[in-house]
């Protein structure tokens, strides 16, 4: 079966974000881009699923500036197939990017759409979900197990209270939580091979989807943020700060 | 403006978090009702009726909603709230689930996540794990919203007295089914309310040794939270992760045992009124935003720390 991995390029989690002085983002100029983590699983798990024979492709789409087929080319790398680059260069929401998604999934027909659970910039935790309510899909969010078995996928999702498993028919959408799998490391010798594999771009306009921000941002701050406080010397200072100080035990 | 609060809750109590959300839909302003789905939950539906500020209640009864499905969810509440001009639920992980299906349904955005309310279109959400703070308006005529409950004081449980009103939609979209589920037991508090959270990380070295710190929080009455760490070295159980990919938490106190502070953990407890760290690392970051550092080894001073509290509890 065919498997479509949306893959988002986004700042490096390892990147101490700084917001722009005049308040109208974050500063991205000059800072290490990466693919999002919960993406890098998403890949991992359909990679994995092609060594196993139930995946038989593996197409890998983004939508962004054209800086992120550096991502598409590291999926690639780690075992997918093609790559599909949706070009834009503003801001995409994610209900655009479901509706992008949404037209590749048309256009490709996938059995499996694995996507990460959210992005580490926005934080949003939408796409996947948005892109299954408009395709009818089924969803199995925070996915810490995938199973497919015939027709059906059985996935078992990270919840508040501890582990749920749901069985969907395919075709589904899965997103990935971080215990899903670790992802691999590409080696040079596949980054050199995904340097040939095909890669085709493409615009919005060519999906037939028009780009319409509904949301917008008046302005980003830096977070009130805490100070270091006081060292103390040993447990019973502690707990007596705790108990005459601070008076919250 | 009308409001329509997706109520969170077991099928047999109400979340405290929903409190929280009609908190959050009271700051908005307007006329308030929540919708209850679920199977066999009348009496969530009799406490969201106590519930302040709460105009009507609406129960969604069937075995469709029982599992709380996504997929059935967003179409119920896609229906349901199409007349509103807000649709709130909390940000846990069944609101965050379906949520995006319902604005998908309805082609509007959602916005995610919000700790504060500036006017009726306009919000305050963090961004990058909470390292920014943005404030977004959103344009579209229904705005569908998801909560962190953190960021509002609950309402009061008792005091209201809402009308009960069933509706029979019943949505069932066949396209997922209940499997199984491990519900981690525990006759703590939960860690999202818990008044005190006591977090372990990677320096705990292994499950066992959380029987440390479950019983300080026996003392404390304090509920049990990890690093990520912790929880892919298995000590603990996934929904026991505090951070930006994990359970977001703000108690009167945070204790923090054998946690380094990355930015993903101090994500989901730099709200803490009071933060405590014991590290045996006098560099580790969780210092820069802890009120009170103990540089110890942990396997000393948790013990200490439990004998201490005896004397003075
Ligand atoms: C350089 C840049 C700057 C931006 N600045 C802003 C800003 O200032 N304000 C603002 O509101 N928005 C901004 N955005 C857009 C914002 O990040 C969108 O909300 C986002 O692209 C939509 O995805 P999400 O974060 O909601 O995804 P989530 O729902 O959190 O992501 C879940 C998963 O969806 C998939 N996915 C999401 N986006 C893509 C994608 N583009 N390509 C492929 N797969 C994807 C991935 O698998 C991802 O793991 C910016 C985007 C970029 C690239
Ligand atoms: C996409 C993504 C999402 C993430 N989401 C989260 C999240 O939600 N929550 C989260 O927590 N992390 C998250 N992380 C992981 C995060 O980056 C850190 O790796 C993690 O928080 C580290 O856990 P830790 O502090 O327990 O371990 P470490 O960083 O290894 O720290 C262990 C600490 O214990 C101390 N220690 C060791 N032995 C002792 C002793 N005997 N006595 C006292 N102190 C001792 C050490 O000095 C050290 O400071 C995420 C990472 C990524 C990439």
């Amino acid at each position: 079966m065919k498997v479509l991995v949306a893959v988002k390029r986004v700042i490096d989690y390892n990147v101490k974000v700084r917001v722009k002085p005049d308040n109208t983002g974050v500063d991205l100029a000059n800072v290490k881009m990466a693919m999002n983590p919960f993406c890098e699983i998403a890949v991992e798990e359909a990679v994995r699923l092609k060594e196993k024979g139930i995946a038989s492709e593996i197409v890998v789409v983004s939508i962004g500036p054209k800086a992120c087929q550096e991502q598409i080319r590291t999926a690639l790398a780690l075992g997918a197939d093609r790559g599909i680059h949706i070009e834009a260069d503003g801001d995409v929401q994610s209900l655009d990017a479901a509706k992008l998604l949404k037209a590749v999934v048309e256009k490709e027909e996938p059995k499996l759409v694995i996507l990460g659970k959210q992005s580490i910039d926005s934080d949003n935790n939408q796409t996947g979900q948005m892109l299954a309510a408009l395709t009818g899909m089924g969803q199995g969010t925070f996915a810490s197990e995938v199973v497919v078995d015939g027709e059906k996928v059985n996935v078992t999702r990270e919840v508040d209270g501890g582990l749920m498993t749901l069985s969907l028919n395919l075709p589904a959408v899965v997103t990935t939580d971080l215990r899903l799998n670790e992802p691999r490391y590409a080696s040079l010798p596949n980054i050199m091979k995904a340097k040939k594999k095909p890669l085709d771009t493409m615009s919005a306009a060519d999906l037939g989807v028009e780009i319409a921000s509904r949301l917008t941002t008046l302005k980003v701050e830096a977070p009130a943020g805490r100070s270091a406080g006081v060292k103390v010397a040993d447990v019973a200072e502690l707990v007596d700060k705790l108990k005459n100080e601070a008076k919250v035990i | 403006m009308s409001i329509l609060v997706i109520a969170e809750h077991d099928n047999s109590s109400l979340k405290q978090a929903t409190l929280s959300v009609v908190a959050a839909a009271k700051a908005i302003g307007g006329d308030i009702d929540v919708l209850v789905a679920g199977e066999n939950c009348a009496a969530v539906a009799e406490a969201a009726a106590k519930a302040e500020g709460v105009a009507k209640v609406l129960v969604a009864d069937n075995a469709a909603y029982g599992h709380f499905l996504g997929e059935n969810l967003g179409e119920l509440v896609a229906e349901v709230g199409k007349g509103y001009s807000h649709i709130l639920s909390s940000a846990g992980t069944t609101g965050k689930d379906f949520m995006p299906r319902v604005a998908a349904l309805l082609d509007v955005a959602q916005v995610s996540d919000i700790i504060r309310v500036e006017s009726e279109d306009t919000f305050v959400r963090p961004i990058y794990a909470g390292n920014a703070i943005a404030t977004v308006k959103a344009s579209d005529s229904i705005k569908v919203v998801t909560v962190r409950p953190t960021g509002f004081d609950p309402v009061a449980a008792e005091g209201g007295s809402a009308s009960v009103e069933q509706i029979d939609v019943v949505k069932d979209a066949g396209l997922s089914s209940f499997v199984g589920e491990q519900k981690a037991e525990s006759d703590r508090p939960d860690l999202a309310s818990a008044g005190i959270v006591i977090s372990g990380g990677r320096g705990m070295q292994n499950g066992d040794n959380f029987k440390m710190l479950e019983q300080v929080a026996d003392l404390l009455g304090a509920g049990i939270g990890a690093s990520r760490a912790a929880v892919d070295a298995g000590f603990v159980p996934n929904d026991m992760q505090v951070g930006q990919t994990g359970k977001i938490v703000a108690p009167q106190l945070y204790i923090a045992v054998g946690i380094s502070g990355a930015i993903q953990h101090l994500a989901g407890m730099s709200d803490s009124k009071v933060i405590v760290a014991i590290n045996k690392d006098e560099e580790a970051p969780i210092f820069q935003v802890a009120d009170y550092g103990l540089v110890a080894d942990l396997f000393e001073a948790v013990p200490q720390l439990e004998e201490e509290l005896k004397k003075a509890l």
